[in-house]
């Protein structure tokens, strides 16, 4: 190459970095919820509900005290059995998220490949996602051996759907040009899918992500209540045990740690969302 | 004249025989146009909005298949630069313009190299490692053709690149484009709305009917390259715009 001298540089501006920045009130709005919420508590368990029903919410201070601060009194009441359950669960929410991943993603690929694929399977998916699968119960343990997996099964049938409507949607996002611009190459389908699809729908794969990984924590819990064995229970079914009791303070305490569980993989996937696109994806809020 | 290459001018790079395309609708985009592009030449088609002027750049690349007449042209050798940048958001400069390379499945170095060399090309070293959506449109547009540009294409097909930029930037990338050109002795097929633009690039510009598209008329631009940007305002390069728009005008009816 020669004769030719590039111009030094582009006059037009490069456009400046906005990125949302460590913000006071990004902190605020959340401490101002809780303390909101606190506040509604108190009224609830002190003035809203009749004085012999105030067992079923008993006030924070209570909860902290006889929920978070006692070790294990025995009768697997106390802050140890609870964890030891949450553990449980955790670990079937997660392997049953990870299968979820996988199949969900599968099938989205499948079905973006085939419009019939596509148009073959939606209703049935649809139906799952609304169908009730508490009532499935006794045919899961009918057809399938083995409370882990039955666990399991009822983690993907609750959590499934989001993968794979959003992997779906995301995966024939790109653009038609952008397609185009592949098809020029002679790019295979497999390229298209890795070098195109895949990235373009990142984003929505996350948001996919985000909401699966809640509702896999649902199924972890409620797939406790009905398949449960001796041993470490889940914190679904521990939850059943304090409630059948009425022992208040546990009970909240092991909903809120259950709570808490959902909170930290849905912040996982954010944080791991914003480390894989935060860099390209841009977030329009209007203003 | 500078334009001259190594590349004889007498071979015919991109040529048009009676082509017509009639999509599946029954619309009838185009109607027996004829025309070819020798190397180091470069044709404007302008013409009214959905005359068919990009369906033909359609055709040489093979996105579309024309209905009639043929299209000869070496699909292995084309350069498309698309209305909008197309450039994949996840990916910096340097991987966009790397990106046909690598469709190519040109070893990991040489495509390095090659998007290196292009990026400078276009003016656009030192913002290797942005973001698209860090770059204004001018400056993705010059992503875009240097992802083009380095296949380094015997034939270049351009649908209405600068269409959506302002005209400072629009200016500024036609000398770019017209310095590409010499250096790098394509053969370019333009499409574009605007006059001007079309004069100050071409070798040879060509009027479009409205549907179906017809080529209605055919000036030869006899200005010599490397153009300057005050060419734009002499009287021989305004009395050709005339004609061209008096031949337009007539396309619209």
């Amino acid at each position: 190459m020669s004769a030719v001298n590039p111009i030094s540089s582009p006059v037009d501006e490069v456009i400046p970095d906005r990125r949302d920045k460590f913000s006071f009130a990004d902190y605020v709005g959340p401490v101002v919820v809780f303390l909101v919420f606190i506040g509604f508590w108190y009224l609830l368990s002190t003035v809203v509900l009749p004085e012999q029903k105030r067992f079923l919410l008993p006030t924070p201070h209570t909860v902290i005290k006889e929920g978070f601060f006692v070790w294990n009194s025995g009768e697997r009441r106390g802050l140890q059995p609870i964890l030891m359950s949450l553990w449980d669960s955790a670990k079937v929410a997660l392997l049953g998220l990870g299968i979820t991943i996988v199949m969900g993603m599968s099938l989205a690929v499948l079905m973006s490949s085939s419009r019939w694929l596509e148009r073959a399977t939606w209703p049935y998916l649809v139906a799952v996602q609304s169908a009730p699968v508490l009532a499935l119960t006794p045919l899961i343990r009918a057809l399938i051996d083995g409370t882990q997996t039955q666990r399991l099964l009822v983690v993907v049938l609750i959590a499934i759907f989001p993968i794979v409507s959003n992997t779906l949607f995301g995966l024939l996002s790109a653009d038609k040009s952008q397609h185009e611009l592949f098809t020029l190459q002679g790019a295979s389908k497999w390229t298209r899918l890795v070098k195109l699809q895949f990235p373009a729908a990142l984003p929505n794969i996350f948001v996919g992500l985000r909401i699966s990984a809640g509702l896999a924590v649902i199924g972890a819990v409620v797939g406790d209540f009905y398949f449960r064995q001796g041993g470490v229970v889940g914190i679904g079914a521990q939850i059943d045990v304090y409630r059948n009791r009425l022992w208040g303070p546990e009970l909240i305490t092991a909903i809120i740690l259950a709570s808490t569980l959902g909170l930290v993989v849905f912040l996982f996937f954010g944080w791991v969302s914003r480390r894989a696109i935060g860099k390209w994806h841009i977030i329009n809020r209007g203003h | 004249m500078n334009n001259s290459s190594s590349t004889s001018p007498s071979s015919t790079l991109l040529s048009f025989e009676n082509v017509s395309m009639t999509f599946d609708d029954g619309t009838k985009a185009l109607d027996n146009v004829s025309f070819g592009i020798n190397a180091s030449e470069f044709v404007t088609v302008v013409g009214p909005s959905g005359c068919g002027k990009s369906t033909l750049l359609r055709i040489a690349s093979n996105l579309e298949a024309n209905t009639g007449g043929t299209c000869s042209i070496d699909r292995n050798s084309i350069g498309y630069v698309f209305q909008d940048a197309t450039l994949m958001p996840w990916r910096t400069v340097a991987r966009n313009v790397e990106l046909i390379a690598e469709l190519h499945k040109l070893p990991k170095a040489e495509r390095h190299q090659l998007a290196a060399q292009a990026i400078e090309l276009v003016g656009l070293s030192g913002f290797e490692d942005k973001y698209p959506r860090q770059l204004s449109g001018g400056m993705r547009m010059r992503a875009s053709l240097a992802r083009s540009l380095v296949m380094k294409p015997k034939v270049f097909l351009f649908d209405e690149p600068f269409g959506a930029l302002d005209e400072i930037t629009r200016e500024r990338l036609n000398d770019e484009l017209l310095r590409l050109f010499q250096h790098e002795g394509f053969a370019g097929l333009f499409i574009t709305h605007s006059i001007t633009e079309a004069v100050y690039m071409s070798t040879k510009v060509l009027v479009m009917s409205a549907r179906p598209g017809k080529i209605i008329a055919e000036f030869d631009v006899p200005f010599a390259y490397p153009r300057n940007h005050d060419l734009r305002y002499e009287a021989e390069f305004g009395e050709l715009c005339g004609k061209i728009s008096h031949a337009l005008r007539g396309a619209h009816q």
